[in-house]
């Protein structure tokens, strides 16, 4: 039964050349895999050419490729694709591809849904089905067809990526690997709320870029918004960030979603430039999106603009992200498929 | 970086919605005995310490009680981290016993696929575990409030009414079976028409007969002035949330604490 094979996409080099080994096959072949799997198209082992056909059959026998294309895609009026996969659970996830100019940027999820429950998000609202494996993050890149144009890589679709950490590391590394996707450490960006330990763990072992979403610099603020503020505390995760030598070599950005009369007043944008006060970093303002049964309002234009204006006059380099597939549902803090999670389970 | 990551960061099953509360802290570790604080602070960097088990008390099919001496103060809804060995991944809890208790209770229910419960649910009188200092905001005041919880996620309610936080409040607990509502006897004699029991799977007098969020549905109106501490699964807290705020309960009066 083909379904009962493990899947060889989403493994590491290293992993690999272990495979290959224990298949008595030379340690080399893992380098063959690893090229055919990250840096080619095929889909079956017949198309691995450099490989023995007597090694193939035993791959075969064994694995599967493992890359599985979309479902479903939508198009947004601005050109932002929105796909939807099918995880290794029988779940559904999403991913957003948005192009702007000669920049292409991938939104990948980490997790099937989500445990975190912020208030202002679609995805939190479906609760937690599952972590993805390394192979179903970096599927989402591997099976679309602007694979090859992607210059960006962003970790902030579908869940937190550090409540799946081993598996968002491995993506990671075979993200940026020569061996497999090769993308620049400085181009992929992963996005967290704040879960300390797995961020510190992030910071000393990758070189990728860190967003942490911060919307409000008030704890008890934070706490009503962001459940996590009650263990992981906004202060902790600013000091951990102040450990790390970030300038040299990374960025990090918070994001901050402006919400009408909640966290856009001059009293935040102080409170911002105190808290943030030589830590190396931006601020990226994102327009709320609204969603189902949301206490909160997004702040108006011209809010966000003083806004903006402000903390760029205290020395703090703040840019407003433009919304991007808003009418498929691909914005930011909108992807879910608890709908057809529903639908499953009246099935 | 193949194979060097020995956290995994949750032991949740997405089948489960009652895990105990499986954050984790890579803790940095040390041998020293406990400080005594006068003040439970969050630290980033949290210490884990050798306690001897007490007890240990299965209150339920798969659900335990462990208990060991109380090294610190701690303000009641706080969590602590615990694990196997000195330089393990803690994972958190809540602690479930009051302010003034000897004793430390930690409740908590086994995930087969989980790191630690399986082997903490093995641990005997006299056996060591690992532990943190206290940390967490999580916590209860002499307000009137609502407490509502899922499964496991009673613990912080428990750590405030043994602490004598129960006047004014209304505590609402949610589970499968029967055998979910932990600590009841206690909670039925001393909270009375107070305590809801809302059983999934089961019916028995004197507990309401489906979820949850079916019975707050139900309520007619819901004082908007008062505190609602939730605690439990993602599901539970994101859905009751909702019916909280549909019935017009400010977002500023809901409190959440998720177990991830």
């Amino acid at each position: 039964m083909p379904e009962s094979k493990e899947q060889l996409f989403g493994k590491t080099l290293a992993e690999l050349s272990v495979l290959a080994e224990s298949l008595g096959l030379p340690k080399y072949t893992g380098g063959q895999l690893a090229y055919w799997l990250y840096k080619t198209d095929i889909t079956s082992f017949d198309e691995m050419t450099n490989i023995s056909k007597k090694s193939r059959s035993l791959l075969a026998e064994h694995y599967v490729p493992g890359v599985q294309p979309p479902e479903r895609v939508q198009q947004s009026a601005d050109g932002t694709k929105k796909y939807l996969f099918r995880a290794g659970n029988g779940k559904f996830i999403e991913a957003a591809y948005i192009p702007d100019g000669k920049r292409h940027t991938l939104c990948v999820s980490s997790q099937v849904g989500c445990k975190m429950g912020c208030l202002f998000c679609m995805t939190g609202k479906q609760g937690f089905q599952g972590h993805l494996s390394v192979g179903e993050i970096l599927n989402q890149l591997r099976s679309i067809p602007e694979r090859r144009q992607m210059t960006n890589i962003v970790y902030m679709g579908m869940g937190e990526p550090f409540d799946n950490l081993e598996a968002v590391m491995k993506s990671l590394e075979i993200l940026t690997a020569e061996y497999g996707f090769a993308i620049s450490v400085r181009k992929v960006t992963v996005s967290t709320i704040g879960i300390v330990p797995a961020m510190r763990h992030f910071l000393e072992h990758s070189k990728c870029n860190l967003a942490v979403s911060l919307h409000t610099p008030f704890d008890e603020e934070r706490r009503r918004l962001m459940p996590i503020q009650n263990v992981y505390p906004l202060k902790d995760v600013i000091e951990t960030i102040r450990e790390f030598d970030i300038g040299k070599y990374r960025r990090v950005s918070f994001e901050y979603i402006m919400f009408k009369g909640v966290n856009d007043s001059r009293r935040h944008v102080n409170e911002l430039a105190r808290v943030l006060n030589k830590v190396k970093s931006r601020i990226n303002l994102i327009r709320f999106h609204p969603i189902p049964g949301t206490p909160l309002l997004g702040s108006d234009e011209a809010a966000i603009l003083d806004f903006q204006q402000a903390l760029n006059d205290k020395g703090i380099v703040t840019t407003l992200r433009a919304s991007r597939g808003q009418d498929i549902d691909a914005a930011c803090g909108l992807l879910s498929t608890k709908e057809l999670l529903k639908a499953q389970e009246s099935d | 970086m193949s194979g060097l990551l020995p956290c995994r960061f949750s032991e949740v099953a997405a089948s489960d919605k009652q895990t105990p509360f499986p954050g984790v802290y890579n803790f940095s570790s040390s041998l020293q005995t406990i400080p005594f604080l006068s003040i439970p602070i969050m630290k980033r960097k949290l210490t884990l310490n050798k306690v001897k088990v007490l007890r240990q008390t299965e209150i339920a099919p798969g659900v335990f009680v462990l208990s060991f001496l109380r090294p610190w103060e701690f303000t009641a809804g706080q969590v602590l981290g615990i694990g196997a060995h000195a330089t393990d991944e803690a994972r958190l809890y809540s602690i479930a016993s009051g302010e003034l208790d000897d004793e430390v209770d930690i409740l908590y229910n086994i995930n087969p696929d989980g790191k630690l419960t399986p082997w903490l649910a093995k641990v005997v009188t006299g056996d060591s575990i690992w532990v943190s200092e206290p940390c967490g905001s999580f916590t209860g005041s002499g307000e009137p409030a609502w407490w509502i919880a899922s499964g496991t996620g009673i613990a912080p309610f428990r750590a405030m009414f043994r602490t004598g936080l129960i006047a004014g409040k209304k505590l609402i607990h949610g589970g499968r079976d029967l055998s979910s509502f932990y600590f009841s006897d206690d909670f039925t004699q001393k909270v009375k028409d107070n305590y809801i029991r809302c059983c999934s799977r089961e019916s028995a007098e004197g507990v309401y007969s489906g979820r949850i969020t079916h019975y707050l549905s139900g309520l007619p109106a819901l004082p908007a002035g008062e505190k609602y501490y939730l605690c439990g699964s993602a599901e539970m807290v994101v859905e009751v949330r909702d019916i909280l705020i549909a019935k017009g309960v400010p977002f500023d009066n809901i409190i959440s604490e998720i177990y991830f």
